[in-house]
């Protein structure tokens, strides 16, 4: 997939750093014991940053559910098309939801409730691993 | 004139249980006006975005029956939703047609407070603007508060929609090679389209509910229906054609299970509403239609995109908003638009109004029956964004229109008293109870 390649901001660093270390984080803020995925300045539950840090997790989940994207805005990935978007529920709170091509997986033939594992892919340009997931058989 | 403000959070009624609006039955509306309605912008001054604006606002004063004079406030959503025309050089013959603002996009793909009052200077008794984002919904709250909070007596509400040639949305950050801002966590997997999260959405509905998409389609074919009974509709106007069920099932895909008519189609026309107080419309051309409430959901989502429990639980929140500060139940609303663009989403407020006694995972089959107008369950009247063009402005029109006796075709068989109309997502949208009757 030629992927748009992301651009790290000030609250987001850590997370894009990591991925490039092969190592999925999230956001946890410890007194609400809430963890936090995409991350942001603040824990939504007490509306501090005070007390918001990184945690690396398992990087295993259930795919959620999914959709056939046959129709994209984004002009990088029209070539792509159809493809999966599958959404991901962390093992360590379903709550926590990543996206995933589900790299390897047939179109439309996405097992849902299936096991997945994280993986680290290349974007359009080199210099940044991207979190991916394909399932655990 | 100075920069309008944007209208603050404390105007729209987003928290439960604050009880009867304290403005209830003291607010109405007096005038509508709709400019005609275009598939994109032929690059004239004569159909851009301002003149549009300009006939929607003559027309709506002209509904009211009252003088440019007797406007005292504007609220208006500046964002048209469609691609902004800057950086592209300003049309010669638009640029001699209207006085400009500081804004290059003003009156082609954007509409301002000050651009609407440089350009129809017979507005001159303004003393109140006030900006409100992305919807008519959440315009049509803030004058509703606006007038009732006395801020202004006699206001016009303005939106306006542009879309210009070229294919809609592959542009800004959907054309690039990286991903900035909040396309960090969508782009790199290709996750752009809003729709696509409704499309997720139906899935886990069908999947809880045991449904298909399928069975989307009596909604869908309806809401055409309803649209081609609508004067001021796109598809009246310029595509009279009916959609059936062999249409909706054999459409392409946009993001599977979404199709291409459960997406709604960008069109470029403007809006106008006269608001005045209930004491001031009764002496207007038209019967006042009364606004007993306005209520708000403001987004709650806790990671990546919606989940089926938070969007369950946000229509439920909104109806028991909307009843709580009406002071209605369910069975009290005559005529119920509630949003479509897109399709896939309407179902969650039907079930969580429980409009007609839908529970949830009720919808399809309550689709499967009789929704027509002249039936006894006519549902979404308006036809909506799927019958008439993306504008999330039927829905209110029709409120108004069926509570005056003034929807034509589209006329309810039954009474048409009370009626609630809002948009858009079901974690962020506004609603209003409007009524024949002030109490
Ligand atoms: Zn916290």
């Amino acid at each position: 997939m030629p992927r748009p390649v992301p651009i790290p901001d000030e609250v987001s660093k850590p997370f894009w750093e990591a991925a490039n270390e092969r190592r999925l984080i999230v956001q946890i803020c410890p007194p609400c014991d809430l963890l936090q995925f995409p991350p942001e300045s603040i824990c939504p539950q007490c509306n501090s940053a005070e007390n918001l840090e990184w945690s690396e997790v398992s990087g295993r989940g259930t795919i959620d559910d999914y959709v056939v994207i046959h129709d994209s805005r984004l002009r990088l990935f029209v070539e792509e098309q159809p493809y999966n978007v599958a959404i991901i529920q962390l093992e360590e709170d379903p709550g926590i939801q990543f996206f995933s091509n589900l790299p390897g997986t047939p179109v439309d033939e996405v097992p849902v409730g299936a096991s997945v594992e994280v993986i680290f892919v290349e974007g359009a340009a080199p210099g940044q691993l991207i979190p991916e997931w394909r399932i655990v058989h | 004139m100075a920069p309008t403000p944007l209208a603050p959070l404390s105007l729209y009624r987003e928290r439960e249980n604050l009880g009867i609006w304290e403005h209830r039955g003291k607010v109405a509306v007096a005038g509508l006006g709709c400019s005609p309605t275009a598939r994109r912008w032929d690059e004239t001054p004569e159909t851009s975005v301002g003149a549009n604006t300009i006939i929607a606002v003559n027309k709506a004063l002209e509904d009211a029956g009252i003088s440019p004079g007797a406007i005292d406030g504007l609220v208006v959503v500046p964002h048209c939703t469609g691609e902004p025309w800057a950086p592209r050089p300003i049309p010669e013959d638009f640029a001699q047609a209207y006085i400009p603002t500081d804004d290059p996009n003003d009156g082609i793909s954007s509409m301002s407070a000050d651009w609407l009052v440089k350009n129809m200077p017979e507005l001159s008794n303004v003393t109140f603007a006030m900006h409100a984002p992305t919807c008519m919904s959440k315009a049509i709250v803030v004058a509703a508060q606006i007038v009732g909070d006395g801020e202004a007596n006699t206001v016009l509400v303005v939106r306006a929609l542009n879309n210009l040639s070229g294919r809609y949305s592959q542009w800004g950050a959907n054309a690039l090679d990286t991903a900035p801002g909040r396309a960090q966590w969508t782009s790199p997997w290709g996750w752009s389209a809003a729709g696509a999260t409704y499309g997720y959405l139906l899935n886990k509905y069908c999947r809880k509910y045991g449904s298909s998409h399928d069975r989307m389609a009596p909604f869908i074919v309806n809401q055409r229906r309803n649209g081609l009974m609508n004067p001021d509709g796109f598809f009246y106007q310029h595509r009279p054609e009916a959609i059936t069920v062999e249409d909706y099932l054999a459409a392409r895909w946009l993001a599977k299970p979404m199709n291409l008519y459960d997406a709604d189609m960008p069109i470029q026309v403007s809006f106008a509403y006269v608001f005045t107080t209930a004491d001031r419309a009764k002496d207007m051309r038209q019967p006042p239609v009364y606004i007993l409430n306005h209520a708000s959901n403001v987004p709650k989502v806790r990671s990546n995109i919606q989940t089926l429990d938070e969007v369950e639980a946000s229509t439920d929140a909104i109806a028991r908003k909307v009843f709580d500060g009406s002071g209605i139940t369910a069975n009290d609303i005559d005529v119920f638009n509630p949003y479509d663009g897109f399709t896939l989403f309407t179902q969650y407020y039907l079930e969580g109004f429980q409009w007609h006694g839908v529970r949830r995972g009720e919808a399809h089959d309550f689709w499967a029956g009789d929704i027509t107008v002249e039936g006894p369950h006519p549902f979404s009247s308006s036809g909506g964004n799927t019958g008439s063009g993306r504008t999330r402005v039927w829905l209110h029109n029709d409120c108004i229109q069926q509570i005056r006796g003034q929807a034509g075709n589209r006329q309810v068989n039954n009474k048409a008293e009370i009626a609630v109309s809002g948009a858009y997502t079901p974690t962020d949208s506004c609603w209003t109870t409007w009524s024949k009757y002030p109490d």
